[in-house]
């Protein structure tokens, strides 16, 4: 019996042309308390207003700089914590409608960036694996995590018995893969998961990714800063900002024209061994604002070379761009109406 | 969540890295202050735990003619109390008393602290603000006022001294278990348990009590000294054991009058608690410094 | 700082009354009918109920609590069961050479144990050390009220040189600051400070050793600073925290000084309280403990305050 046999996923609902998940508007505020009262005197908005969708089998990859959301993001995906406001829709069921969150559990998981915080240092490698699978009452949930553990490329027989201390950071990341990969899942959140690694065994947990998804039809969210690795393992790439999408396309896409300046500054940061292709916009200033007051209107205005009044005074829609029906971004730039100088001619060459 | 609580779950907590403790272990071997500590108390509990197949007096026979016997009396060792019993035999079963009622306490609360604290600090929110709340409320009282007031108003008597001891001591221990416990509860292994769909009682049990019990226990043991003191000090104050039954305390009480006529014998009493006490302190102190935990 | 004050005093009103529900419920865990001391032996049902009623215990528990904190509110704290004098009369007086033993215990105890502290954390891991960590493990051990027993077997029934009961000569209620009453307060102060002595002298080895391990000690000496600025550094970073404990210990010394007061007859809330304990008195008991504990919890807020006052990081946090 094969691994795949017996590690069955929870059916396909909505046909292929269903997406996996569909986030419409979500949003996230975290109170600050203070003053003499501790009452609530501000909220950080770390997610505002966030919309996109997943396809069945595709990887779609977040980026952003940290504090832009992504975590945040991932945690409201797989119900760590409540959302305020907003709709996940999963494989056409809505949570909290037709979908519960203890089912919603049984299909999403998560691997975290920090592979040891991640391990609960008192278990076992096989009982942090066999956990889940114990939990949700699957057969023999032992031989699952043993064969799982096999599957990462971890041997049963010389690691199930250790302690998380004992083992390497690239290994540690196979069992967390492995613990999340025992649920069945058909989403798998990875949140920084290969960042905390070396470059060597970064490539090693990158392909094992690569494979099990093939292998077992996964759909994976990937969250990274690292727009190298985002590209190698995505199929569309997402950008936040301040807790708001600024972009959404297709990685060949997104690659050829980042449509959003805040995305061109993003990919200009990031290093070229082609000298032929050496950084031409400048570099972000700065930090990004205070996600307690963010600023008004397009939340990159104050640190945009293009920002004029209206970028001040009215926040830009996503919006696709002309003759690129897959290719959104959030840009009066690219807003025919929206009253900017250079509405709907995008970012000058 | 009936599945989860089910038989092949049971286990899984109770595994932990042998390494660890068999190294705390042996550290606290090669402590010669805390083996020593720990030989002493041993002594003192088996000793009142056998004491009456030990050949001593009755510690209830008193004698009219042979009372306040200097130490060292022929057939009185130790000396004789206030109404001629034998003092030996009073302090040995007396350790049983005040024994129990020095470190019962500390267990208690141990127990009950460790889950009120676990809780709160799992659960976090209104559940946490209203257990910490009441627990500020406790440490509004010195613990010395707090015991003598639920006792004082409770009256004399075993059960009513283990009942305000434990009161006493829930409060310091709830705090503990909360700090340790917010700190793991922050932890992605406890994000990554959630995730499977576990209860948050199967996250705790297997997940949480294993990683902030021994801390908490750490703590419990600084203050099983102060429990002795306090416990004894109830009946030294004639609110805890009540007479005639040996208790360290409460000799000390009544053996005060006879301060002026047989002075050490007097003082005798105060010695068990002192050497107890100071045990149970510097075996604390090894543990903390075996298990690495800093002050 | 005001607004760090008011906040702090804010946070401190939920405790204060938590603190008086607990006084309040004292009384009703009491085993028995509260007013069984002063019910005449013959006194019929109706007589029981009038004075029931007269005392307000026919009515509901919350009603009762709240009479009872209107009439504290006015400073009536009830009556002595015992001796039919205010409680609030009784108490303070007791409460006042409560006050005037646990200052007195403090003035030896904190420099000394600040001393002992300091010595130990300067020259860690030698012999004074070693020996000063001992006498403060020691100090924290002993059951203080056997230690008065044998400071009063040593000094008085031995030597004959101080007194062993009261707070002065022939039982003498009225404090004066002669010698021939401070005779009595030598030997309850030294039993009670000894606790603390320990308690600041760990606390303070422990911040004096910490501190003079970390980088910016090295820094300072690197910069050429002598020995003694170093040292007056080193003061100025542990003050805040020693500062907590002490005032912290004070208060403890306050509530906490009810076995010496007993072992020396010292006639101070301990004392009374005790005496509460003994005849049943409990509005006397609860009054004695609501004022120790309210003075314990003033004694945290200015701790509090003042330890923000010394150390700025502690307002932020």
């Amino acid at each position: 019996m094969s691994v795949t046999e017996s590690f069955a996923q929870t059916p396909d609902k909505g046909g292929p042309a269903q997406p996996l998940v569909i986030v419409r508007d979500l949003q996230k505020h975290f109170p600050i308390r203070g003053g003499i009262l501790g009452r609530t005197t501000a909220h950080v908005q770390a997610v505002d207003g966030v919309s996109f969708s997943v396809r069945k089998g595709e990887t779609l990859g977040i980026v952003g700089e940290s504090g832009c959301g992504k975590s945040t993001t991932a945690r409201l995906l797989i119900g760590l914590i409540e959302k305020d406001k907003g709709e996940i829709i999963f494989d056409g069921q809505a949570l909290g409608e037709s979908l519960s969150l203890r089912d919603l559990r049984r299909d999403v998981q998560m691997v975290f960036q920090d592979s040891y915080a991640s391990l609960n240092p008192r278990l076992t490698i096989l009982d942090s694996v066999a956990f889940g699978a114990r939990v949700q009452g699957l057969d023999e949930p032992e031989d699952r995590a043993r064969s799982l553990m096999a599957r990462v490329g971890l041997d049963p027989d010389r690691f199930a018995h250790r302690y998380p201390h004992e083992l390497s950071g690239g290994q540690r990341q196979r069992v967390n893969i492995a613990r999340a990969l025992a649920m069945s899942p058909r989403l798998v959140v990875l949140d920084e998961a290969v960042s905390a690694l070396d470059k060597s065994v970064e490539a090693q947990v990158l392909n094992l990714l690569t494979d099990l998804r093939r292998e077992y039809g996964l759909t994976y969210i990937f969250i990274s800063h690292d727009l190298n690795v985002v590209r190698y393992i995505s199929d569309r790439i997402l950008v936040m900002y301040l807790g708001e999408v600024v972009e959404v396309a297709p990685v060949d896409s997104i690659w050829q024209q980042q449509a959003h300046p805040y995305t061109r500054s993003l990919f200009s940061a990031m290093p070229s061994m082609d000298p032929d292709n050496r950084t031409k916009v400048p570099p972000l200033a700065g930090d990004p604002p205070n996600p307690i007051n963010p600023p008004s209107g397009c939340r990159f205005h104050t640190r945009c070379r293009y920002a004029e009044a209206v970028c001040k005074s009215a926040a830009p829609r996503l919006g696709a761009l002309p003759g690129a029906p897959d290719h959104l971004t959030a840009c009066h730039l690219h807003d025919a109406a929206s009253g900017h100088s250079r509405a709907g001619m995008g970012i000058p060459a | 969540m009936a599945l989860a609580e089910s038989g092949p779950l049971a286990g899984a907590g109770a595994q932990k890295p042998q390494g660890y403790w068999a190294g705390v272990g042996a550290r606290l071997l090669r402590d010669p202050v805390a083996m020593i500590c720990a030989a002493v108390l041993l002594a003192l509990i088996l000793s009142a735990v056998f004491a009456p197949w030990l050949g001593l007096a009755d510690p209830y026979k008193g004698s009219m003619i042979a009372r306040l016997k200097p130490l060292g009396t022929d057939g009185y060792p130790l000396g004789t109390d206030e109404q001629g019993r034998d003092m030996l035999a009073r302090l040995i079963y007396g350790g049983r008393l005040t024994l129990f009622i020095g470190l019962m306490p500390v267990v208690l609360a141990f127990f009950i602290g460790s889950a009120l604290g676990i809780v709160a600090g799992y659960v976090g929110g209104m559940v946490n603000t209203v257990i910490m709340r009441v627990v500020d409320v406790f440490f509004a009282f010195p613990s010395v006022l707090l015991a003598i007031a639920i006792s004082g108003a409770l009256g004399a008597g075993i059960v009513n001294s283990l009942v305000s001891l434990t009161i006493v001591f829930i409060p310091p221990i709830t705090r503990v278990a909360e700090a340790v416990t917010s700190g793991v509860r922050g932890l992605d292994y406890i994000d990554a348990a959630r995730a499977t769909g576990a209860s948050a009682w199967t996250v705790i049990r297997v997940h949480v009590i294993g990683n902030v019990l021994s801390p908490i226990f750490v703590y419990a043991t600084s203050l099983t000294s102060v429990c002795m003191i306090l416990a004894a000090g109830l009946s030294f104050l004639g609110i805890g054991v009540r007479p005639p039954e040996p208790e360290w305390g409460l000799m000390l009480n009544t053996l005060r009058s006879a301060i002026y006529v047989n002075p050490w014998l007097a003082a005798l009493p105060g010695v068990m608690i002192f050497l107890t006490s100071l045990c149970l302190n510097l075996l604390s102190d090894g543990l903390r410094s075996a298990m690495n935990v800093r002050d | 700082m005001l607004s760090y004050f008011l906040r702090r005093l804010i946070l401190v009103l939920p405790v204060a009354f938590g603190v008086s529900v607990i006084c309040f419920l004292l009384v009703q865990i009491a085993p028995g009918d509260p007013l069984t001391a002063i019910m005449p032996v013959d006194a019929t049902a109706e007589e029981q109920a009038a004075m029931r009623a007269a005392y307000g215990l026919d009515k509901p528990l919350p009603v009762q609590y709240a009479i009872w904190i209107g009439n504290l509110a006015q400073g009536d704290m009830g009556r002595s069961i015992a001796t039919g004098r205010p409680v609030a009369q009784e108490v303070f007086g007791a409460v006042q050479n409560s006050l005037l033993l646990a200052v007195s215990a403090a003035v030896i105890a904190f420099p000394l144990g600040i001393f002992l502290g300091f010595l130990a954390g300067y020259f860690r891991d030698t012999t004074l050390d070693k020996v000063v960590t001992a006498l403060s493990i020691t100090g924290v051990s002993v059951p203080n009220y056997w230690l008065g027993i044998v400071l009063v077997i040593i000094f008085s029934v031995n030597l004959g040189w101080l007194p062993s009961m009261g707070a002065g000569p022939g039982g003498s209620q009225d404090w004066a600051w002669d010698w021939l009453h401070m005779r009595h307060l030598v030997l309850p102060a030294v039993t009670l400070a000894v606790v603390p002595i320990g308690i600041v002298a760990r606390t303070v080895r422990a911040l004096a050793g910490d501190i003079l391990t970390m980088d910016f000690v090295t820094a300072l000496y690197a910069k050429g600073m002598s020995r003694a600025d170093v040292l007056r550094h080193v003061a100025r970073n542990a003050a805040a925290t020693a500062l907590s404990v002490m005032g912290l210990q004070l208060g403890y010394l306050l509530g906490g000084s009810i076995l010496i007061e007993t072992v020396f007859n010292w006639p101070g809330s301990g004392f009374l309280l005790s005496n509460a304990i003994f005849q049943r008195d409990l509005p006397l008991l609860q009054g004695t403990i609501l004022v120790l504990a309210l003075f314990f919890v003033a004694m945290n807020l200015i701790v509090d305050v003042a330890q923000a006052a010394i150390d700025p990081r502690i307002k932020r946090s």
